[in-house]
């Protein structure tokens, strides 16, 4: 994670396209200026953050399954439960299903476990739209690049 | 009334919170239920697993951005039943 870019996740594990599934890797930094205030004393990853990564997560596999064509942004956050205390350092593994792929939406049921536990979920709906212009997309391309979304995943499925 | 009126009117009134009784086939969901586009977006999701269809909202914008129909055309209840038949049948034909 590279918390002061907004970045949660820090590589793809395993996208299936197939059967719309994606597995992240993202590992809880070990210093922060964000743990300084939460909390002092007893540093706790944010749980809205653990959303963040669940919703990035689910955008990634939106991306892969638009190929790049469309840009998921986070609409709604159901059902999310926080189960346990996540710590620096942790190195946490976030999935997300896509259980339903609407016209101009989708929606996704994402997680979060650490050593098999499970550590966080929620129900989220993202709205998928048009890049709103060429940079950003090809900023999300790079990115791809960065955190191991192959070409060649984009171009199966 | 139709059944798919009926269904669609309950999905409405459990994902926003309207009363049931005050939903009729003539409701326009934006004009008259306040319904805004996040919330379309739940019912969409409920109405697409329900018939098992997906409904082209984003068609349905353009359309209506362009002057080419009119929101009544998709958002007043009798005619979003009507449409959601269509589909249903386009997809076992």
């Amino acid at each position: 994670m590279r918390l002061e870019y907004f970045q949660l996740i820090d590589r793809i594990v395993e996208l299936n396209l197939a059967d719309r599934k994606i597995t992240c890797e993202a590992t809880v930094p070990t210093a922060s200026t964000i743990f300084e205030g939460h909390f002092p004393g007893y540093p706790l990853m944010p749980g809205v953050l653990l959303v963040e990564a669940m919703a990035q997560t689910s955008g990634w596999l939106v991306v892969a399954v638009n190929r790049f064509e469309r840009m998921p942004f986070l609409a709604s956050i159901k059902d999310a439960k926080l189960r346990t205390f996540v710590l620096p350092g942790q190195v946490l593994s976030v999935t997300s299903h896509l259980a339903h792929e609407g016209s101009g939406y989708a929606v996704l049921n994402a997680r979060i476990s650490f050593d098999g536990k499970a550590v966080a979920d929620a129900t989220l709906t993202l709205r998928v739209l048009d890049f709103p212009n060429a940079e950003m997309a090809e900023q999300m391309r790079k990115q791809a690049d960065t955190i191991g979304l192959k070409i060649e995943a984009r171009a199966d499925g | 009334m139709s059944s798919t009126f009926e269904t669609i009117a309950n999905i409405i009134a459990e994902t926003c919170d309207i009363p049931r009784d005050s939903i009729t086939a003539e409701s326009h969901a934006i004009n008259d239920l306040g319904i805004d586009s996040l919330d379309f977006l739940d019912i969409a999701f409920a109405i697409d697993k329900a018939f098992g269809i997906k409904l082209p909202l984003e068609q349905w914008t353009q359309e209506v951005s362009d002057g080419k129909a009119t929101t009544d055309q998709y958002f007043v209840l009798k005619n979003l039943s009507a449409r959601i038949d269509e589909l249903v049948a386009a997809k076992g034909a």
